[in-house]
């Protein structure tokens, strides 16, 4: 059985029917790892015997009628950036490459509830600081569609998995783009939920208030149920909604009814790529031929987005990786080999030195710099200034219409190596998704095209806080008229 | 915004972050490219404008004072990159004198 053409949701069918076992499905995925991932760099751990057991033991429960997890046997992908208490969790980091978690994640912890096989963690940038991946102190991931272009980051590997028929669900973050930008690049859909959504706890911390975790899959009835498995309130993290959470899956098959769309204006300017805006406009050709009534919207303050993210994000992560101090866990680098003893001082700065890649030193610097006695004013506040009108621009648009829709990159996947050496460029290429971030609503990455050299282009859907069940609507009816989600690299 | 290899160097240490030369020339040359970037922050008035530090902005979350159970002692010593039985050991934290 090829398993990679059937939904993750297709395979919970047949898993409840008896007519596969956790066992096969795990299996298959586990050799579709072997087979191609040498070629692709997704996993930076596979976890084969471990999975193998855990769909056994949900196989165990089938067979004894006790399997009620939302996700019973059916195999998953985890960013490198969630805590898992088996193993090393690295972050995509030198600074944790011995790291043991004591602790699950709340999300990994709720997955395992759930049934969901956990198949290996995935590649990714740096502390999740990127957008092609090239930051993990790891390894490189390759693009599935051409393995001479990134796959888009931060959650890189998680995106080139799916795309690569690898895993059928992944477990992805994003921070400023980071799950829908490699969503948009490996031709996969990826969410990011509201704000508060999901649960932070085991989240190793880039931008806190910035920061969500999210599902990815081929499908949008796969993502819905992959939300509802990891949705809800979470006391052990401060910042969580209460609100209590729909059936995804559910919602999302019900009828779409009226939609009013709203073009975001802004999105449409110079950098955008001719061929991401041709099927983009496709795409909302499409949505209208499904009902939907279109308006063009305008987000004033789109042009200062980057700006305000990048020192919102940068002094979020210079306070949140002052952890990382050699001390308590992590890397520490070796004393000094001259005679004169070690002082505390210079253990912190060695260790800093080496266990830190060039991107997130740059961003633990402008973060401090943004921080620093003197400048505070002029950049931090002035950008949380800037975030309270992003934020209203946001809802003044939601006033008018249910969803906004966009591009979610200016351009596809760009060839690796190409950006490396021009961080400002590379932070560019975030400017249609760092909105959402600042404001802190949901929004979606679905795939609705290819360029003329095969590389996947996608679409971005955003909505008001806890919109997620119309977010998954709209797509789903977009992919009951399109079948971009079908094609394979 | 200009930034010279001294102003580099001295948020390098704030950050408790050694660089080198070449890369206080590199920095110097990326952060400031950025920093001008940001500056177009400037053109918008935000006078009166509440910053908005936190996309949900909650009053305090309480919980009840109830004991919990901890980690083991030794399952987060198992991280410690130096240590000395139950203590983690690091270099002396005053100076010689």
């Amino acid at each position: 059985m090829d398993f990679t053409e059937l939904s993750a949701v297709e395979m919970l069918a047949m898993l409840q029917q008896g007519e596969y076992t956790s066992r096969e499905i795990t299996e298959f995925f586990l050799d579709s790892i072997r087979h191609q991932d040498q070629n692709i760099g997704a996993f930076v751990r596979i976890r084969a015997d471990e999975a193998l057991a855990q769909a056994d033991a949900v196989d165990k429960t089938r067979k004894s009628g006790t399997a009620n997890g939302l996700l019973s046997g059916l195999p998953i992908a985890i960013k490198d950036v969630l805590c898992m208490e088996e193993g090393v969790t690295s972050c995509g980091s030198r600074m944790l490459m011995n790291y043991h978690a004591p602790y699950d994640a709340t999300v990994v912890d709720r997955l395992k509830r759930a049934g969901a096989v956990i198949l290996g963690q995935t590649n990714m940038d740096e502390f999740a600081m990127g957008c092609s991946t090239e930051n993990s102190a790891i390894q490189l991931t390759r693009n599935p569609w051409n393995r001479n272009h990134i796959p888009g980051g931060s959650s890189g590997g998680a995106a080139a998995c799916v795309a690569a028929s690898m895993s059928p669900l992944s477990i992805g973050s994003d921070t400023g783009g980071s799950i829908r930008q490699p969503a948009s690049h490996c031709g996969v859909v990826g969410l990011k939920p509201t704000y508060g959504r999901v649960s932070r706890f085991g989240l190793i911390a880039f931008g806190s208030s910035l920061d969500c975790v999210g599902p990815l899959a081929r499908n949008v009835e796969d993502v819905a149920i992959l939300l509802s498995a990891i949705a809800g309130h979470d006391s052990r993290d401060a910042t969580s909604i209460t609100t209590k959470v729909p059936d995804y899956l559910g919602e999302c098959r019900k009828s779409l009814g009226e939609l009013r769309l709203g073009v975001v204006q802004e999105h449409f300017g110079d950098g955008l790529d001719p061929e991401v805006r041709t099927r983009v406009e496709q795409a909302i050709d499409q949505f209208k031929s499904l009902g939907a009534t279109v308006t063009p919207v305008r987000l004033p303050h789109t042009r200062y987005a980057i700006a305000a993210y990048y020192i919102i994000a940068s002094s979020e992560a210079s306070s949140n990786l002052a952890r990382f101090d050699g001390a308590h866990f992590g890397f520490r680098a070796e004393e000094m080999s001259d005679a004169d003893r070690q002082s505390l001082d210079s253990m912190y700065l060695d260790t800093r030195q080496q266990g830190f890649g060039p991107e997130v030193k740059r961003r633990i610097m402008l973060g401090t710099y943004a921080l620093s006695a003197g400048y505070y004013d002029a950049y931090y506040l002035k950008a949380l200034r800037t975030r309270r009108l992003i934020a209203d621009d946001f809802s003044k648009a939601f006033e008018n219409v249910d969803l906004l829709i966009g591009p979610v990159s200016p351009t596809p996947a760009f060839a690796i190596g190409d950006k490396v050496d021009d961080p400002l460029s590379m932070y560019l290429s975030d400017s249609y998704t760092v909105g959402a971030n600042l404001a802190g609503i949901p929004a979606i990455s679905l795939p609705c095209g290819l360029s003329s050299n095969g590389l996947p282009i996608g679409v971005q859907l955003q909505g008001p806080a806890l919109s997620e069940p119309l977010l998954l609507k709209a797509g789903r009816e977009f992919q009951a008229i399109t079948d971009w989600h079908t094609a394979t690299p | 915004m200009g930034l010279t290899r001294a102003d580099v160097e001295k948020i390098a240490n704030l950050a408790r972050l050694r660089i080198t030369a070449d890369e206080a020339n590199a920095f110097a040359g990326q952060l400031a490219n950025v920093l001008t970037y940001v500056e177009t922050l400037n053109e918008i008035d935000t006078d009166g404008v509440e910053p908005l530090a936190h996309p949900i902005e909650q009053v305090n979350v309480l919980a009840d004072d109830v004991a919990q159970e901890s980690f083991p002692r030794e399952t987060m010593l198992r991280n410690a990159p130096k240590r000395d039985e139950e203590y983690y050991r690091v270099p002396p934290v005053l100076g010689d004198d």
